[in-house]
Order: C-alpha cells, then sequence, then structure tokens
C-alpha cells in the first residue's frame, strides 16, 4: 500500500525516512541464508548457511574463492533473487524485490551504449518516474565522479575507468541506503584501479550509504573496508572476519595493513605466498 | 586532480593509455605531420588561386562525344520507324549537359567563393568519373542500338533493344500512365508495409519478452513463414474482397515475417545484465520493455526491416502482374503485350528509382536512430 502510494506520488517519496539526511544508509540482516541452483547435473549448493550483518554505514568486503558464491549473495542482497533458505533484511523489512535504495555496481559498467552518458546517470529517476522534477541531480551525480564535461558523450566514446566513472554516478544518482560493488574495479589497469579506490573512499565519506563490496584484490579490500569477511570455496561458509580498524584516509603501506594482509592470506590458505 | 583523471578528460580515447609519459614521447610536430599530409590536395593551395581544373575537361568532352554520335552519326531504319524519335533533342541535350559541365570546370579551378560554391566544388570532382563513365556508356548504348555501321554482330535490334534517346519518347508519350501506375504501387507498397511492419514489430516483441506469447506464436510462425506469400496469391485474391486488399495482405506478410523474426531474435538476446541494472533501479515491466528491450533490439530489427522491404518488392510486383489491374507490375504485362520494350524499360527505369529511394530513406533513418553504434555501414 505504501509503495503503491509512493508510485502514484513522486514528491510524497521525498518524505519518506528513505532520503531523511539521518537516514541515509540501511542496516542489512544476512541470517542463516542457504542458497544453490537446479542445473542438470542435480543441485549445487553455493551459499551454506551464510550469517552476516552490516551496521548502517559500514563498509564491508568480502573476499574468496573464485565461484565460490559471492555474486549470489549480492544477488540476493539486491533482492534480485530469493534466497532457498535464511532471511535477508534491511532495516528489519524481508527483502523481496530490487529496490532504488539497494543499488548494484557490477564488474562491466553495462552502460546502456543507446544513450548518452546524461541519460544513462538518468536512468534510475526516470525509471522511477520522478526525472522531470529532479533532473540537477544527474548534473550533480556526473560531477560527484568528475565526469560534467562527457555527459553528451556516448558511451563508447569512453576508456574503461570512466564508463565505470559513469556506472558510479549511475547509482549514486539514486541516494542508495546500500550500494553493492561487485568487483567494480576487477577488469581498469592498476593505475585507475587506485585512483578509483581513493574516489570510492571518498565517495563513501561523504554519502554515508552502508557499502558491501566483493573484491578478489587483498590490499583493495583492506584499503577500503572496516571489516573484510572471508569466505571458502563452495558452497560459501564464512570461514573468518578480519576487523581493519585504521582510519581514513588509509595509506596503502601502512604496517597495519600489512600484518592485515598476512592474516588475510593465511585465512585464504595462501600463507606461503606471502 | 591528480595524473589519471587529467588524463581521463582528453575525449580521444585511444591517445592516453596507460603510460601518462606518452604524451611526452612524441613532439607536437611529429603528430601532426600525417593530418597535414592527407589535406596537403586541398589545404596547401591558397584560396583565390586560379589552378586551371584539367581533369573536368574529360568530362566535358566526353558528353560532348555523346552530343556528336547522336547527332552526326545517321540513324539506321528500325522496324517500323524510318528514325528514331526525339534523337537530336537527346543529342542536345547532350551538348547542355557538356556545356554545364564546362561551367562547373571553371568554377572549381578558382578554389574561392561562398560556402555552398565550394560544396558544389567539391561534389563535382568527386563525381567526374562516374560522369564521363556514363556518357560513354549512353554513347555506345545509343550507337548500338541506332546507329549506322555497327557491324551485324554486334547491332542491338528494336523491339528488344531501344536507344537512350527513345526513352525520351516513352516518358513524354505516356507519362500519364507511367505517373498513375508509380503512384498506385507506391500506395499499395505503403500499405502493405506499414501494416506489416507494426504487426511484425509487435509480434516479435511479444515472443521475445513473453513465454506465453512465444508458446502460441512461435509455431504458427514457424509454419507459415518460409511459405513464399506469392504461394498464397490465387487464394488470396478469392478470399478477400478486393485485389487491393489481397495485394495489402501479402506485401504485409511478406514485410512481417523477418521483421517479426529478427524483432524476437533482437530482443532475446539482449544481455541480462541490462535488465539487473534496470531494475535495481525500480523499473516496472514497461519500463523493461520499450526503454531496454526495445532500443537494445532495433540494431536487429532494422536487419529484419531491410529483408522484409526487399520481400515486400517482390509480392508488390507479382501482385500487380496477377491481378492488381494498376501500378507497375501492371504496366510491365500491359508493355509486354504490346511489343513496347521501350515502355517497359521506362518503367524499369522508375521502379529502380522508387525502390533504391526507399531503401536509402529506411537506412537514411537507421543512421538517425542508431547514431550510437560506433563502426555503422553507410549505405
Ligand atoms: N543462475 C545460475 N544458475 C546456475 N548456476 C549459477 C547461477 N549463478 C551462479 N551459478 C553458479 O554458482 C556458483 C557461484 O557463482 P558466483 O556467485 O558468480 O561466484 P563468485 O564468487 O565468483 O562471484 C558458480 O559455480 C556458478 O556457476
Ligand atoms: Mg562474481
Amino acid at each position: 500500500m505504501v509503495a503503491a502510494l509512493q508510485k502514484k506520488s513522486p514528491s510524497a517519496a521525498a518524505e519518506t525516512p528513505a532520503s531523511v539526511a539521518g537516514a541515509a544508509s540501511s542496516r542489512i540482516r544476512i541470517a542463516a541464508v542457504s542458497h544453490g541452483f537446479d542445473g542438470p547435473s542435480g543441485r549445487l549448493e553455493v551459499l551454506e548457511n551464510v550469517d552476516l550483518d552490516i551496521a548502517p554505514g559500514e563498509f564491508v568486503a568480502l573476499l574468496g574463492p573464485s565461484g565460490c558464491g559471492k555474486s549470489t549473495l549480492l544477488r540476493l542482497v539486491a533482492g534480485l533473487e530469493q534466497a532457498s533458505k535464511g532471511s535477508i533484511t534491511q532495516d528489519g523489512q524481508p527483502i523481496t524485490q530490487p529496490d532504488p535504495s539497494r543499488i548494484v555496481v557490477f564488474q562491466d559498467p553495462t552502460l546502456f551504449p543507446w544513450r548518452k552518458v546524461w541519460d544513462n546517470v538518468a536512468l534510475g529517476l526516470q525509471a522511477q518516474g520522478i526525472l522531470k522534477q529532479e533532473k540537477g541531480r544527474v548534473d550533480e551525480a556526473l560531477k560527484r565522479v568528475g565526469l560534467q564535461d562527457f555527459a553528451h558523450s556516448w558511451p563508447h566514446q569512453l576508456s574503461g575507468g570512466m564508463a565505470q566513472r559513469v556506472a558510479l554516478a549511475r547509482a549514486l544518482v539514486n541516494n542508495p541506503r546500500l550500494l553493492i560493488l561487485d568487483e567494480p574495479l576487477g577488469k581498469l589497469d592498476s593505475l585507475t584501479r587506485l585512483e578509483l579506490q581513493s574516489e570510492l573512499v571518498s565517495l563513501w565519506r561523504k554519502n554515508g550509504f552502508s557499502a558491501l563490496l566483493v573484491t578478489h584484490d587483498i590490499e583493495e579490500a583492506l584499503f577500503l573496508a572496516q571489516r573484510v569477511v572471508i569466505f571458502s570455496p563452495r558452497p560459501a561458509r564464512i570461514i573468518a572476519e578480519i576487523k581493519v580498524d585504521q582510519p581514513y584516509p588509509r595509506h596503502r603501506g601502512d604496517p597495519a595493513l600489512a600484518e592485515l594482509r598476512r592474516e588475510a592470506l593465511e585465512r585464504l590458505g595462501l600463507a606461503q605466498s606471502w | 586532480m591528480n595524473v589519471r583523471a587529467a588524463l581521463e578528460q582528453s575525449p580521444v580515447r585511444e591517445a592516453p593509455p596507460e603510460l601518462p609519459g606518452v604524451a611526452v614521447l612524441y613532439p607536437p610536430e611529429a603528430t601532426a605531420i600525417p593530418a597535414s599530409a592527407s589535406l596537403q590536395t586541398q589545404e596547401s593551395i591558397p584560396a583565390g588561386t586560379f589552378r586551371f581544373y584539367w581533369f573536368g575537361l574529360a568530362a566535358v568532352a566526353a558528353w560532348a562525344l555523346l552530343g556528336a554520335v547522336t547527332l552526326i552519326l545517321p540513324d539506321r531504319p528500325a522496324g517500323f520507324n524510318e528514325s528514331w524519335a526525339y534523337t537530336r533533342e537527346f543529342g542536345v541535350l547532350a551538348l547542355v549537359f557538356s556545356a554545364f559541365w564546362a561551367t562547373l570546370t571553371v568554377l572549381a579551378s578558382f578554389r574561392q567563393g561562398p560556402r555552398f560554391v565550394r560544396q558544389i566544388d567539391g561534389l563535382f570532382r568527386y563525381s567526374v568519373p562516374w560522369i564521363i563513365v556514363s556518357a560513354l556508356i549512353f554513347a555506345l548504348w545509343e550507337y548500338l542500338t541506332a546507329k549506322q555501321g555497327v557491324p551485324d554482330w554486334a547491332q542491338l535490334n528494336p523491339p528488344f533493344f531501344a536507344p537512350p534517346s527513345a526513352l525520351i519518347d516513352a516518358y513524354l508519350s505516356d507519362y500519364a500512365r507511367l505517373a498513375d501506375s508509380a503512384y498506385n504501387s507506391v500506395k499499395l507498397l505503403l500499405e502493405g508495409i506499414l501494416w506489416g511492419v507494426a504487426v511484425g514489430f509487435i509480434t516479435g516483441v511479444s515472443i521475445g519478452w513473453s513465454k506465453r506469447a512465444n508458446y502460441w506464436v512461435h509455431p504458427i510462425l514457424r509454419l507459415v513463414g518460409p511459405l513464399p506469400p506469392t504461394a498464397l496469391l490465387p487464394l488470396a485474391f478469392f478470399f478477400f474482397p478486393s485485389s487491393h486488399a489481397a495485394s495489402v495482405f501479402l506485401i504485409a506478410l511478406a514485410t512481417g515475417f523477418p521483421v517479426a523474426i529478427l524483432s524476437w531474435s533482437g530482443v532475446a538476446s539482449v544481455n541480462k545484465a541490462y535488465y539487473d541494472v534496470a531494475r535495481t533501479m525500480g523499473a516496472s515491466e514497461w519500463f523493461l520493455i520499450f526503454r531496454v528491450a526495445v532500443p537494445a533490439a532495433l540494431p536487429q530489427v532494422f536487419v529484419g526491416l531491410f529483408m522484409g522491404f526487399g520481400a515486400s518488392f517482390v509480392v508488390l510486383i507479382v501482385a500487380e502482374m496477377m491481378g492488381v489491374k494498376s501500378g507497375l507490375g501492371w504496366y510491365l504485362t500491359w508493355a509486354q503485350g504490346y511489343a513496347a520494350y521501350v515502355n517497359m524499360y521506362a518503367a524499369l527505369i522508375i521502379m529502380t528509382i522508387i525502390f533504391s529511394g526507399l531503401i536509402s530513406l529506411l537506412f537514411a533513418m537507421r543512421d538517425r536512430v542508431l547514431i550510437w553504434q560506433k563502426g555503422i555501414v553507410k549505405w
């Protein structure tokens, strides 16, 4: 009922707690979640009894072997799929479908090639039917990622780093309370990656959303997150959690981070490669 | 802003790769050379300089030759005709063209004047090879069909072959019937195409999107689609109240099938990640169809339109030949009945212009709609 009302009168949405300054971030509770896929060769168990809380405004990173089920977990949190077992809640409400308060940034920018940069960023507002009133938010989001001069470029004219920035702007324009990042910097060259890591930190600190990041880069996890959660090979179980108590902005050469890196490698069974 | 951000501000994607020092490696002169070299022929000559455009003279000469062949060489008697009509007029027309090319040649030699003059200049220079070749083709054609002194084995005899000057005769003597036929053909064709495109597109998107629509419509499409619509012609003429309605239906069928198949495959092959992105941002199903699936499918839809147009031309002409009592297809059979082959050529030329024009229009539309694609093929 509430949702229906919000759809019909977009202006009412502005008064819901969602976009009030004090509630810019969500608490996510993942409780005893298991998930699997039915395939031709039987059932494939992907997640096994995962428990994870994300406090409002917290930055959590997930690390784990490739193919263990991290992306699957993110899709469940986004509401793109339903967990087979267990519950996932956002501020106490069960997550049953996608919602603009939880936005995903994928490894590929997946910009719509038939839309110019500006229109790509405007996607969310247009889908929610509030673009006419809120045009300024698009320009502002582009400015936040430093691409205001490229508003009228086509996606194919952008470099990989710029395209991923546009994808970030397209996410941020919705003022998400949870930003879900699935290896967002995985395909970028190392220079661009370092650059965007710093930008992510400052965007997160400025906007105050909760963040859930999957990455295969341990340094990245330690540089960005307050907590690093380590998964076992498939089916994914949480095998360790590392608290990163360093203040922001962090320094990549910090000996404390190096020590945590050693610990993480050990947990992943890669201690000898250190 | 740091180095990387500054590099990324460059609008050229290829230029700033991973090496921040790359710009320093090449001195500015070195990068400037290829650009200036390619423009040298045009730009190094200052505006206002007179430099005679000799190649233009070849165009003048070629058309003068056409005029001379037409006017000076005597006609050979052709069937019932003592000589062909409009030979003089055709020769004079060739000379007028020759004079026109001479004017353009002088104009092109000056390299100055307002923008549109320089544009005409450029267009002329671009077209000169074709202007020359077409005159030579016309001259050979006129010579082999209408003139004395051609060896027997090389003669192209009436009534199957007529000189180009005879086309003027056909257009002037029968313009009313030709114009009426062209009008009726275009009307029938557009009516059929519009129905076909609309129904085909809606069908294709529906079966690409909805499993239920796919279940019911796909088998029908699979059975009926490959049937040549022309095979249904006799039945259609019987079932429909008028031959016009039957033809519209068959043209629509011919256009609609490829449009439906390619719209379907376009929608079905949309990157699923686009839907995930839109859904997390609160997109409704309506939004997913019309703002994600359809735009993403458009490149394929245009392939379907191209194929559908081609098929519709076939059906149009056959339908007009078989039952519709008007149109260019009908005109062809009519001309055949009177052994009026010149009129047949005249009708074929009009047909070419109409069909080629429609396809060009389609491609122009595609270039506008799909402007976001890189490396799009120009028609
Ligand atoms: N829709 C699906 N259907 C069947 N299997 C899937 C599906 N999505 C993911 N999987 C499988 O689940 C496992 C975990 O995938 P994923 O979550 O993408 O791993 P990662 O941790 O690398 O992100 C993989 O073995 C993958 O093949
Ligand atoms: Mg993954």
